[in-house]
């Protein structure tokens, strides 16, 4: 039985058999869990040339990336093309929220502190869990580091500096303490600067393949200037532990825009605040676990058009937050657990825009599940209810809702040893109207339900772990239908691009997700890990057959896409490429030629080496992201950046 | 274990699986065949229609329908003009043909894009910020643009008409005029611009700005209805002015302005009780249709109809007569043929699919319908021209 920051504990604090080990332990963890989850950690997580907690999760299957660009530029998730809103991002233990428009922005999020990313199709494998966390569709867990000591280190350090392309400077610090047996804290500060600048190119031929026009120019306005700081504290009691952190994140952001005809530069700037406090306690006395979060939220977004082309805008946006949750568990029997969930979540925003009805939503969850583990079968079952109440300022609120989700979970293994299993799952969820959905001003509409999904998953993994020349195999396939209904979409309003927000939609999800990882070692010392995944995803609109988009695949998510890394390590020597394949896809509803966006592949190469001077572990890290220079849009009219560069060095005592 | 081995074929099928990068085509022109013949006699050879594009997205297209090939050209500006980067831009917003010259006034692009109107090659573009609608008087270009140059309140800056010179494609005057100025109309040297405040929400402005076109003064501001878009002349020098309203508690409603006899000022003389997004008109007839969101039903209420320039009376309450009205998700944009009557409506959809323009007879019935851009929204009829 572990709870979520328990399940780590047993990591050896020995840093050089850690770093070993974690090259070998990564991807899929292997039978434990009853669902799909898939696992970057540690170093891995370090070689995979990536700048922000989105562009590491590009690695994993059945995931899309909206990217606008650069390093200011916003990055949202999409898991098996339900839509962003459908996926829940824990930080922690906590689910990050964001009631104004539901949508996570990866993008700043940093990469420094985090020891592990994980993704979980359904939800994660355990029933001492929130409630909350078994409504979405798809998570994304965020674990930053505990701290380590080694025997008799009382205290540990580690700076980091990171330079490149875009201007780009990002120093950042780590200190950790240990105050007694009991107790340890750290504390993580970093800065990030970056012009943003890059140059992009735009090149088109004539169908008599002459060239048409070819420009390059410089990305404007996605200048950044963030500040991250992060202080943990950790405490053992006896039968239990507890946890306690404060994050406070500050940007001040250029929004690069649409390159358009005649428009190379945009006016908007956005300043963020996200600042909240969380703490964790957990207990176990002997059948009984408990599992306690509390947190308070506040995040502040200004948004300003400097633009005098276009109209003014200057708004501000404030969301509060506070989040009370216990999970409780107890063992029947050794083979079966039983829990029970109770989480309260209060939200509300405030804008200073016309018409806004300063909403507040009252937010009660009560889950119950169960795990039963036999020899060869395991299932988990889980029902949540959700019972949601708004209140406006002035308005009358829309009716309460109370909805009610299932899921089923089990896996079993056909053969005498664990290396072989089969999997599957069925789960429903929802995702409520977001305050911008409900109440924006003249966009806003209150009437909306809520959209429902429905997963269906069947899937086989083989993952075997030996000593010989082959230390580690693993190859899983999974095979889903989804179901959206009641989808969520924006609807022209009278004339004037106007819009409102109607429960119109229907998509229905096809895909097969296979991911693959092998490690060997040919010689002493050295290790090989290959690992590839590929998707398949048809994602169609079924709203309407009248619709000239009807069972067309829907925006933005490709038919084919898959990556592919391979890495090395030697004597404190790492190198990793990694290539990513995004397949041809429509920026609209419609799949018409004017529709049409071209595959991008990106080669990013990374170069390491670790030293030790003293005392000092020094590692010295050189990436080169988008090697041959694909000139690619993520997002029509976004160009993303050609061949860029990134050194870090960092020292660790 | 050879499991290893299906990695190795795992790998070469990633790469099977998945298609590569070509260069990226200017898209091609695509072509519709109509069932359509030049009338006996006809000067007219032809349309071109803008389709707006959502903002964003650089979709604004243009398609051309000439009726002595009875082909409809799709896409028609960035094969004509491939050179030109990010064809034709952002969010497309009115088009004018003025002598040889075609207008398209790209609102997000912030220009004015000038072709040959025979060939729609590309003879240059006039920067406009934030530029709306086109017209023509005297040898000169008249668009109105949200921004003016003097921003004496930067928090709300007053629209302008900028007046450009069809042969140099200079600016030479501008003048500064209510908030977000639309649609515009010159009768008897006096340029009539509808004001509408868009960005200053809830506090619309009301007035019909008069410019007087010598010196490119305005001379007054005549308050005639919220949040005013369209303004079209008729054959009596009347001004038939659309006001969009609140989309709350004032509704759409279509303003007549004539001026008294022996007065040289125009004043409000009707108010028809009927909402109006966009009008057309030919003869006698004015031909109109809005759209109207009804938050009871969560749908929009659509409404065609006709009235009597003269009498302004509404004579009919449609102008489709067979049914095909019930296919219109979102009538977009409306023209009427000089000659023969035909009567030209498009549907926006759902603003970020292919729409459609269909042609009616003057009867009502439904002739044909094609597949267009995004947003169809706007068309001008273009002239037989002898070759140059």
């Amino acid at each position: 039985m572990l709870s979520p920051s328990l399940l780590f504990a047993n990591e050896k604090s020995d840093t050089t058999a850690r770093q070993l080990n974690e090259v070998v332990v990564t991807g899929r963890k292997s039978t434990t869990d009853v669902i799909p989850v898939q696992t970057l950690t540690g170093d891995e997580l370090n070689r995979l040339n990536s700048n922000s907690i989105a562009d590491a999760l590009r690695y994993f299957s059945g995931v899309q990336i909206k990217d606008y660009g650069g390093v200011g530029g916003i990055k949202t998730v999409n898991i098996r093309s339900m839509g962003t809103n459908h996926t829940g991002v824990v930080y922690d233990g906590i689910e990050l929220g964001n009631a104004q428009n539901g949508q996570i922005d990866l993008g700043q999020f940093s990469l420094d502190n985090i020891e592990s990313l994980s993704l979980y199709n359904g939800q994660k494998s355990e029933i001492l869990q929130p409630a909350k966390d078994f409504g979405s569709a798809g998570s994304i867990y965020m674990r930053t580091r505990s701290p380590r000591f080694v025997k008799n280190q009382n205290f540990h350090a580690r700076a980091t500096i990171r330079t490149g392309s875009f201007d780009l400077l990002n120093p950042s610090a780590l200190i950790e303490l240990k105050f007694n047996e009991n107790v340890r804290a750290s504390l993580n500060a970093e800065w990030i600067n970056s012009s943003g600048k890059y140059k992009f190119r735009y090149r088109r031929v004539n169908p008599a393949g002459e060239l048409a026009y070819d420009t390059t120019a410089v990305r404007q306005n996605g200048d950044i200037n963030a500040t991250r700081l992060e202080l943990n504290v950790y405490g053992d009691i006896k039968s239990g532990s507890w946890n306690f952190k404060c994050y406070n994140y500050n940007s001040e952001r250029g929004v690069p825009g649409a390159i358009v005809n005649n428009v190379w530069r945009r006016g908007e700037r956005i300043w963020d605040t996200n600042s909240f406090a969380q703490g964790r306690y957990t207990g176990n006395f002997g059948r009984f676990t408990t599992l306690n979060h509390i947190k308070y939220a506040f995040y502040r977004t200004h948004y300003v058009n400097n633009d005098d082309k276009q109209i003014k805008i200057d708004n501000l946006y404030k969301q509060k937050e506070i989040y009370i949750s216990t999970a409780n568990e107890y063992d029947i029997f050794s083979w079966w657990q039983l829990s029970l969930s109770y989480d309260f979540l209060w939200n509300n925003m405030n804008a200073d825009v016309y018409g806004f009805a300063r909403p507040e939503r009252f937010s009660n969850f009560v889950s119950t599940a169960t795990s039963i583990t036999l020899p060869r079968i395991k299932i988990q079952a889980s029902l949540l209810g959700t019972f949601i109440h708004d209140r406006l300022e002035g308005q009358l609120a829309p009716e309460d809702k109370h909805i009610l989700t299932p899921a089923v979970f089990a896996s079993f293994n056909p053969l005498r040893n664990t290396d072989f299993s089969l999997r599957a799952f069925y789960k429903k969820s929802f995702r409520m109207p977001t305050f911008n959905d409900l109440y924006y001003a003249d966009m806003g509409n209150s009437c909306l339900n809520p959209e429902h999904v429905s997963q269906y998953n069947i899937g086989i993994l083989y993952d075997h772990n030996g000593n010989g020349f082959i230390s580690a195999s693993r190859v899983g396939i999974d095979a889903y239908y989804n179901h959206v209904k009641d989808k969520i979409v924006a609807y022209p309003k009278g004339q004037q691009f106007r819009w409102t927000m109607l429960n119109l939609g229907s998509v229905d999800i096809r895909g097969v997700d296979v991911s693959a990882l092998l490690t060997v070692n040919p010689l002493r010392d050295l290790y090989l890990t290959l690992r590839a995944q590929y998707t398949f995803q048809r994602a169609i609109d079924v709203t309407n057959p009248a619709d000239n988009y009807y069972r067309h695949q829907i925006p933005y998510i490709p038919r084919n896409s898959g990556s592919a890394v391979a890495n090395a390590s030697w004597h404190g020597w790492g190198i990793n490429y990694s290539w990513i394949y995004v397949g041809e896809r429509y920026n609209q509803q419609e799949n018409i030629r004017y529709n049409y966006t071209q595959p991008w592949y990106t080669s990013d190469i990374s170069f390491c080496k670790d030293l030790s001077l003293g005392k000092v572990a020094l590692r010295i890290l050189l990436e080169i992201n988008n090697l041959l220079s694909q000139d690619y849009d993520v997002i029509i009219n976004y160009p993303m950046p050609k061949r860029n560069f990134r050194l870090t060095l960092s020292a660790e005592i | 274990m050879t499991i290893y081995k299906y990695f190795f074929y795992f790998l070469p099928l990633l790469f099977v699986a998945t298609s590569c990068r070509d260069d990226e085509l200017v898209v091609p022109t695509e072509y519709d065949i109509i069932p359509e013949y030049p009338a006996d006699g006809t000067a007219i050879r032809g349309f071109y229609l803008v389709n707006e594009g959502n903002m964003g997205s650089n979709k604004c297209t243009l398609d051309y329908f000439d009726y002595f090939t009875g082909l409809y050209a799709r896409n028609f500006y960035a094969e004509r003009n491939p050179e030109v980067i990010k064809e034709l831009g952002d969010v497309g917003n009115d088009i004018g043909i003025y002598g040889s010259k075609l207008y398209v006034v790209v609102n997000c692009s912030h220009k004015v894009e000038v072709m040959n109107a025979r060939t729609g090659i590309r003879l240059g573009q006039i920067d406009i910020p934030n530029c709306r609608y086109v017209r023509f008087h005297r040898g000169k270009a008249y668009v109105s643009s949200y921004v003016g140059p003097v921003l004496i309140d930067p928090d709300a800056p007053r629209g302008a008409v900028y007046e450009v010179d069809t042969l140099s494609f200079n600016i030479t005057r501008k003048v500064s005029v209510g908030y977000q100025p639309e649609e515009m109309e010159i009768v008897d040297d006096y340029m009539y611009v509808a004001n509408s405040g868009g960005y200053r929400a809830p506090n619309y402005d009301n007035t019909v700005s008069v410019i007087q076109m010598i010196d490119f003064k305005q001379v007054q501001q005549i308050p005639v209805g919220i949040n005013l878009h369209r303004l079209k002349k008729d054959k009596y020098n009347k001004l038939w002015i659309s006001s969009r309203g609140d989309y709350m508690t004032r509704p759409s409603r279509l303003y007549v302005m004539e001026k008294k006899k022996g007065y040289n000022s125009m004043i409000v003389t009707d108010t028809i009780q009927t909402p109006c997004s966009n009008m057309a008109i030919k003869g006698d007839s004015l031909y109109f249709y809005a759209t109207e969101w009804n938050n009871f039903t969560a749908s929009n209420t659509i409404r065609y109809g006709i009235i009597d320039i003269r009498s302004k009376k509404i004579i009919s309450d449609y102008f489709i007569t067979d049914g095909t009205e019930k296919e219109i998700t979102i009538p977009y944009g409306i023209a009427v043929h000089p000659e023969t009557g035909d009567i030209f409506v498009t549907d926006a959809k759902n603003y970020v699919s292919s729409g459609t323009l269909y042609c009616f007879n003057k009867h009502g019935r439904k002739k044909w319908s094609v597949r267009t851009g995004d947003i169809p929204a706007h068309i001008t009829f273009l002239p037989i021209m002898p070759k140059l």
